[in-house]
Formats: structure tokens, C-alpha cells, sequence
């Protein structure tokens, strides 16, 4: 589709057809969650280009369809950035293809849309101070289901005029519209950054040190605990033992100065800080979940609780099979493990126990299928669901399945 | 002069039997039904519109609200959410057939959980008493919006409210963990919690802002942070609103972020001036309130650059605050604008456009020759770093005409903000005030499916009736006929 009117007459022609659409930008996250059956795709990809970008607004623009890596260029040319720093998944989703089976040969994975980042609201290692990718998206357009194009928000920093479809829509992952064009709030990249790094605390003394540190008044933009096989798959950190890393971004006095601070004050023996170099290029790997590293046939999870329970998650899926890290000062939980009912079940149970959500990131098709890929809604709020999605999708032709069967 | 539509007959007609109704759900002193006590809740800081509700309830948990919905909606009775009522767009003006639902006795702190940096609270804590309950801490409460003594968290949520700080800090949709609601129908649900992302569609981000119209709030769990070490604020005064522009402009582009840029006009100026005498430099065009965080040395290192900035302005002052006393001075005069214009003008509407920051020049020299032409006087304030414009349009209640003359003034500078690619209100809300304009930013279908999503949470329309969206045709047709 290179046009909107083009995915508005796409839409109108499957909803009189009465026939699914699968909605994606490049397909990078086509292996998450459940798999969409659908005679029709509709995609974004060809519908690119930087549309407003106005720097001393702190504001972008963008068509759905823009690679992320582009807009990412146009702003570190002006200084700014991405404020929830969203992730590049390809390596880890690409192993796994719609169908299941991983490829024989690594092909070239292409390149995720800024669309395909906003209605999936992926948000990487500084949505822990900053906010999520849904917390920065200041308006957007979108087809509904009813081949309406419809604008919510605006190019505005602040603005609370009707109700925030924005929101609705970010995360919905194509079940409510398909979002066409983008605007984000930005801000100024920082001039330095350092980690902190901490060797050899166990995940509840990390996730304690964590705590204190995103609990000081010096500004923590990153906050992770990786046991020790993690750690070793990031180069820049010292290996054989595990890494509890906390991140600085600003002007270069504070960022010395604040990490100063923290070293001092939370006193672990043989801390080493990493300068701005390697700082961005292990948080670069933390935003990826290269530290995951599961094998080919295995399923990816995220867990988000509340940051406190992050070391109980990872203890009670240890019994299941299934290992990860922590980011977000320990609330959420990268996990990976064999791909089976058991050890989802294990997972969700470790996600509820905590009172927090999980999101099937990556499994076989057939799994995919077969289980709660993200938690039931309760009673009520199942019901606006529906009742929203025949609002926005009458005929129920946007990705349906993609959250829930039968939605 | 914006119109509301006649009450129900029926559910008029049937008054006692809801009351006594009421009364069987909620303590003796839970329900209000005597008209010389429903009167302190006909109207709220939107005081030029007044209605009289059918019955007040003041519930104490939340099982009492899902009670009281339930009841309503079986029987047909619109519902007004309120909090400490201090809305300036009339979100919580009552008809003469519904029942407010006060949350004010909801004022309990329920959970400081500072190793998740989280508190639980009820909906009827006020602002400040979120920061008041964690300061003792070195914690407080992000959104700060003007009335923060008395407004109150529920509120804000529906508001989505924001505050002088929001350029680092965000507004109320950025600092919100989780919510319990109640629906229409007395389903109590839990949406969201401690943590920090949630599966599924994003209820807690539709809820924030909705004002009131897809569900009543009854608990609320926000973020806290921790304080900065320290804060310092520095003003600058120039010859014109270009130039000040220019400046807001440059310190944006040089990495800063301050933690609050305001920007005032001449009147707003000298108003402040005669109220606070905050030592404001009464021969400058514009002024720069400037705030930064950190350490003393952050501090004075972020002036030093600020100050070199807004020097190559021209600026008619630079003053950098040596201690807290000196900034509290700064922010003295700002912070007491609204009694300041109180005491240039009996009366006053204030305004809440956004506008793109680039805009502001042009924004403010149009919105010179509209208070030329209407002949009411404004004072301008501005969220520099955001876009939020505020207003201040100056009138005499007592003259009807002047009230007229007010209200279009009004309406014209938020034309103006959609305009220039702003929007109608950028924390306040649309409420009674500005829902007739809601056409000037939304298409038709835009509004029809706004209205939709409304009716996936509230298909009878019950829950704060008549504000928000223009109303219905079937609506218009229960307008009071014109005397």
C-alpha cells in the first residue's frame, strides 16, 4: 500500500468481502503472540517517509510505514532520540517463522516499521524512568475496520481533547486500525553515559541495589541484573559472574559526578564503570535481549510485575526449564525456555503469582495457537474489549486472533 | 452560552423512590437530598454554570460505588463523578436529574511501596497529599497542575491534569501504574497495578483524560520519585514575544531540558507584579521562568549555560537565584497569577489551548488585536517548553453582555490554537465549556467514533451526560425551548 486511500479501499473492499486481514509493516513481529489466519495482508511498509520534524518542538512525524532506522538517523542528526529507546528484535523473533520452523540459513531480516514498533508498544531499557512507547506517541491516524481514516492527539506536547485513541491504538497490535502515520515526542540524546556495573550480587541483592539506585535523586535511565551466563554474552562486561548494571545519561560532569555518587554509595566490592562507548553498546544489547540467547525451538516470554518481584519470577520458572534476565530494576523479566504448554503454564503462574502480565514473544505456531499468549481480561473488561472491537472493527476483519482467539 | 438539555421527566417524576433507593445503599449521611445541601454542588471552577443535582452521595469504598451504579443504571439515572470539584471546563456540572457521586470521603493513602516506587491511593487524596504522605522520604508526586491543595487524584486521572513540570516530568497518563474503576453497570474491575507495562489493549491510557464518561475511579496507583537533590529557578525578561520565543527556542536546541520554562506576557507581568511584588521587570515584553534540578554544582553549571543562552538575547534582566529563598521569590509572582488577575478583573475565563511553540509570536500578537476588538483585557501565560497557552480573559460577571463577550473571545483563541496545528485544551479538558467546539478539531466521523467507544463502556449514556462531545441530534431536541 503506498498510499492511505489505498488501505482505506484495501479495507473496504475486505470488510464487504467479509475476509481477515493480516496487518503488519515489514512482518518482524509477525512471530509474536497468536498467529493471524487471513486471506488478505495488508502491509505498511511501502507507506515511509519522515513527514514533520521540528526539532526545537521536540517533535517527529512520520508514515507508518518509516524503517525505525531512519527515523532514528534523522534525529541523532539533530542531537535527539527515541525516549523509550524501543528494541530491534529481529535477530531473536526472526528465528522463528510464521509457519514455525526456524530458517535453514539466516536470511536477511528486514528492518521493523516505526508503525510496527507503536502498535506492538515496545518500550527498551529506559521506559523505566522515562515511560513506554505509548507515554511519547502524541497523535496518530489510522483506518478503522468501518475504512474510516480517523486522528487522535496531534503534533502537541500536551494536549487532552477527546478521548486518547492514541493510546488505544498503540499496543492494539493492528486488531482496532491500522495506523498509517505517527507523531512522537523526542528529546535531546544525552552528551555522556556510564554504567555501573556491580559483579557477583545474587537477583535479590541486584534487584535491591537496583532498587536504591532508581530510589536516588541522580536520574537512573537503566536498570538491569544478568546472571552469569548473560552477562558473558555482552562484550564490555566482565565475565563469570553476574552483572547488576545501572545507567547514567547527561552532560558529562553529571554523569561523572552521579556515578560517583552511586559507586560510592552503594559500596560493592571490585564495581568497575564503564565509559559512554560501552555503555551504549551493552544497553544496546540489554534493549535486544541478547543476553537471552535461547536456543532455536525455544519460546520467549517478557513478564512485567512489580520490579521488587523480578527475582521470584526467575526462581519459579527455574523449576520449568525456563532462564532470562531482568531490566526495568527487575520489572521485566526476559525468559526463554523449551516450548511447551508446561513450561507457558509455568510462566503465567509465576506472572500471576506477582500480580503482573506476560507476553508470548516467540514460540511455534501451533503453541502460539494453543495457549494465553497474553492474560485473560476479567469478565467486564472482556466484554468492552468486544465491544470496543465492534466499535472500531465491525466485521471483525483486523487481525483477528492476534490477542485473544476469538477477538 | 452553552445549553443543556431538560431533564427527564420521568426520572424526575421519580425522585423520592430514587432517593429512598440511594438511602438504602449508603450510610445515613451518605446520601444528600435536601435542596439547601445539594446547593454547594451545582456548579464547580467553572462557576458561571449552576445546576442543582437530583441527590449527592458521598460513598466510603468502593463496593458503595458499584452499588450506587448498579442502582442507577437499572433504573435509568444519570451520574455525575466529582472530586474536590475543581474543574475549569465544568467536567463535574450536574444535571437536575442525576446524582453526583462526590468521592471526597475516598481520602485514604492505602500503600507507600518505595522499593517499587509506587503508592496506592484513593481517589478522593488530593494532590498534594500524595506528595505530603512520601516527602518525609525524599519522594514526591510528578503532575503538579495550579490547584494541587485541593484537586483531587481521581480527578486528575480523569483529567489527565498536568502542571508546571510536565517537560521532564510528563503528565498524569505518564506517572499512573493502575487504577480500580467501576462501570456503569457496578462491575468492579482492576485494571493494570505495580507493574509497568501491561498486555492487551491500554485501558488505563483510554480511562486517563476521559473526563468522567466510560467509568468512575475509585483507587488509583501512581509512580513517586525521588526528589532531585536540589532545585533553583533563574528569570530572564525581554524586549518582544519574538525574541523571548527565540530564546525558548535556542535552549531546547542546546540539550537542556529544564525541569520548567514559563512564559509570561506584559499583562501577566504586571499583574503578578502588583500582586506578589516579586521584583518582576515591569518594562519587559516577556519573561522566562527557568527551572533546573541537581546537585549545587548541576545547578549552577545548567544556569551558567542558560544564562549564556538568554544573553544572546538582549535580554532587559537576568536574574539567577543564589538560594531556595531567591527561587521561591521567582516562582512567587507565577504561582500567584490566577488571584493576581483576580485583582486587576472581578472575574476571569481562563483559557487551556496548545499551540506548536513555534506559533507563540503570531498566537499572541492575534490574540492582542481580538482583546483590542472585544475590548476585554488578557494576560497570557504559557507552558513554554509544551505549548500550553493559558489565557486569562478578564470580564464582569455581573455585566451578561461582557460574560458573551468572554465566552466568544474565548472560543476564537481556541480556534486560533486548532489553527496554527494546536488543540482545543491541553489540560483542562473539554467538559461543558469547550464541548461545542469539539467540531473545529474533530471531523464527524471522528466524533461518531469517539462517541462508539463511549458506548462500549456506557451504552445508555448515563455517566456525566451532555459534556465532552456535542450533543445528539436526539439530544438537541430536549433543549429548553428559547425563552
Amino acid at each position: 500500500m503506498t498510499s492511505e486511500q489505498a488501505i482505506v479501499d484495501a479495507i473496504a473492499d475486505a470488510a464487504r468481502a467479509k475476509e481477515p486481514v493480516l496487518v503488519q509493516g515489514n512482518g518482524t513481529k509477525a512471530g509474536m503472540l497468536r498467529p493471524v489466519q487471513a486471506a488478505r495482508t495488508l502491509s505498511t511498509a511501502a507507506l515511509s517517509g519522515i513527514t514533520l520534524y521540528a526539532p526545537k518542538e521536540l517533535i517527529i512525524s512520520a508514515w507508518a510505514g518509516t524503517p525505525l532506522t531512519e527515523v532514528e538517523a534523522a534525529l541523532a542528526e539533530a542531537g535527539q532520540h527515541l525516549i523509550a529507546e524501543p528494541p530491534d528484535l529481529s535477530a531473536l523473533l526472526g528465528g522463528t517463522s510464521q509457519s514455525g520452523t526456524p530458517p535453514q540459513t539466516p536470511v536477511q531480516t528486514p528492518v521493523q516499521t516505526l508503525g510496527g514498533v507503536v502498535a506492538a508498544n515496545l518500550s527498551g531499557p529506559r521506559r523505566v524512568a522515562w515511560g513506554a512507547m505509548r507515554d511519547h506517541v502524541m497523535g496518530v491516524r489510522a483506518v478503522t475496520g468501518r475504512a474510516e481514516i480517523i486522528r487522535s492527539g496531534g503534533r502537541v506536547l500536551k494536549n487532552v481533547t477527546g478521548l486518547d485513541l492514541c493510546k488505544l491504538l498503540t499496543g492494539s497490535h493492528g486488531t482496532l486500525g491500522v495506523i498509517t502515520e505517527v507523531t512522537l515526542k523526542v528529546l535531546p540524546g544525552p552528551e555522556a553515559a556510564a554504567t555501573l556495573v556491580l559483579p557477583g550480587l545474587d537477583p535479590v541483592a541486584g534487584v535491591g541495589a537496583l532498587s536504591a539506585a532508581l530510589g536516588s535523586p541522580f536520574g537512573v535511565s537503566g536498570a538491569a541484573w544478568l546472571p552469569p551466563e548473560a552477562a558473558q554474552r555482552v562484550a564490555a562486561l566482565p565475565s563469570g559472574a553476574s552483572a547488576t548494571l545501572i545507567r547514567i545519561e547527561d552532560f558529562t560532569e553529571s554523569v561523572t559526578y552521579r556515578i560517583g555518587r552511586l559507586k560510592d554509595q552503594l559500596a560493592i566490592s571490585g564495581s568497575v564503570v564503564l565509559d559512554t562507548d560501552a555503555t551504549r553498546s551493552v544497553w544496546r544489547a540489554v534493549r535486544d535481549a541478547v543476553p537471552l540467547d535461547p536456543a532455536p525451538d525455544d519460546a520467549v516470554w517478557r513478564v512485567s510485575v512489580r520490579p521488587s518481584a523480578g527475582p521470584a519470577v526467575l526462581a519459579a520458572v527455574q523449576k520449568a526449564g525456563v532462564s532470562g534476565f531482568l531490566d526495568w530494576g527487575g520489572g521485566l523479566a526476559w525468559l526463554s525456555g523449551p516450548a511447551t504448554t508446561e513450561t507457558h503454564l509455568a510462566v503465567e503462574a509465576a506472572a500471576l503469582a506477582t500480580g503482573g502480565t506476560w507476553t508470548l514473544m516467540r514460540a511455534p505456531e501451533t503453541m502460539r495457537g494453543a495457549v494465553r499468549v497474553i492474560p485473560q481480561e476479567p469478565p467486564a473488561m472482556a466484554r468492552i474489549a468486544r465491544e470496543v472491537k465492534a466499535a472500531m472493527d465491525p466485521a471483525g476483519i483486523l487481525n483477528p486472533g492476534r490477542l485473544y482467539a476469538g477477538l | 452560552m452553552i445549553r443543556q438539555p431538560d431533564p427527564k421527566p420521568d426520572v424526575m417524576a421519580r425522585r423520592d423512590s430514587i432517593v429512598a433507593g440511594l438511602r438504602a445503599l449508603l450510610p445515613e449521611s451518605g446520601v444528600i437530598a435536601e435542596p439547601i445541601r445539594l446547593k454547594p454542588y451545582e456548579t464547580d471552577g467553572l462557576s458561571a454554570y449552576r445546576q442543582v443535582p437530583l441527590a449527592v452521595v458521598l460513598p466510603e469504598t468502593t463496593e458503595q460505588v458499584a452499588a450506587v451504579l448498579a442502582f442507577c443504571h437499572q433504573n435509568g439515572v444519570r451520574v455525575v463523578p466529582r472530586g474536590a470539584g475543581t474543574s475549569l471546563s465544568g467536567g463535574a456540572l450536574p444535571m437536575a436529574d442525576a446524582v453526583v457521586i462526590g468521592l471526597m470521603r475516598m481520602n485514604q493513602i492505602l500503600d507507600i511501596d518505595y522499593a517499587d516506587r509506587c503508592a496506592t491511593v484513593q481517589a478522593g487524596v488530593t494532590n498534594i497529599g500524595i506528595t505530603n504522605a512520601v516527602a518525609g522520604d525524599g519522594f514526591f508526586y510528578a503532575p503538579d497542575p495550579s490547584s494541587q491543595l485541593a484537586c483531587m487524584i481521581g480527578g486528575n486521572v480523569n483529567m489527565n491534569s498536568g502542571g508546571a513540570h510536565c517537560l521532564k516530568y510528563g503528565v498524569t497518563a505518564n506517572n499512573l501504574l493502575g487504577l480500580k474503576l467501576v462501570t456503569m453497570q457496578g462491575e468492579i474491575v482492576t485494571v493494570g497495578g505495580a507493574h509497568l507495562d501491561a498486555a492487551g489493549y491500554d485501558w488505563l491510557g483510554l480511562l486517563t483524560g476521559s473526563e468522567g464518561q466510560l467509568a468512575v475511579i475509585t483507587e488509583v496507583t501512581v509512580r513517586i520519585l525521588r526528589a532531585p537533590e536540589g532545585a533553583r529557578a533563574m528569570l530572564a525578561a525581554f524586549k518582544s514575544n519574538e525574541i523571548a520565543g527565540g530564546c525558548v527556542d535556542s535552549i531546547i536546541a542546546s540539550g537542556i531540558i529544564p525541569v520548567a520554562l514559563e512564559f509570561m506576557d506584559r499583562p501577566a507581568i504586571h499583574a503578578c507584579e502588583a500582586f506578589a511584588h516579586a521584583g518582576y521587570p515591569l518594562d519587559a515584553e516577556a519573561m522566562l521562568i527557568i527551572e533546573v534540578e541537581g546537585s549545587t554544582e548541576e545547578q549552577d553549571r545548567l544556569l551558567e549555560k542558560l544564562s549564556a543562552i538568554c544573553n544572546q538575547f538582549d535580554p532587559i534582566s537576568l536574574k539567577v537565584s543564589q538560594s531556595a529563598e531567591e527561587s521561591l521569590a521567582i516562582w512567587k509572582g507565577r504561582k500567584g497569577a490566577f488571584g493576581a488577575v483576580g485583582r486587576i478583573s472581578p472575574d476571569y475565563l481562563c483559557m487551556d489551548g496548545t499551540i506548536p511553540t513555534s506559533q507563540l509570536p503570531h498566537v499572541l500578537r492575534r490574540i492582542g488585536e481580538m482583546s483590542d476588538s472585544y475590548g476585554l483585557k488578557v494576560a497570557n501565560i504559557f507552558h513554554a517548553g509544551d505549548g500550553n497557552l493559558h489565557p486569562l480573559i478578564m470580564f464582569d460577571a455581573n455585566d451578561q453582555t461582557s460574560f458573551h463577550k468572554a465566552e466568544a473571545f474565548g472560543a476564537d483563541i481556541l480556534k486560533l490554537c486548532v489553527e496554527v496545528g494546536g488543540c482545543l485544551t491541553g489540560e483542562h479538558g473539554v467538559g461543558v465549556e469547550k464541548r461545542d467546539l469539539m467540531p473545529v478539531q474533530f471531523h464527524a466521523h471522528e466524533l461518531e467514533q469517539q462517541r462508539r467507544i463511549k458506548s462500549a463502556f456506557d451504552p445508555g449514556w448515563l455517566l456525566n451526560p451532555s459534556k465532552v462531545f456535542p450533543l445528539t441530534d436526539a439530544q438537541t431536541a430536549e433543549l429548553p425551548r428559547a425563552a
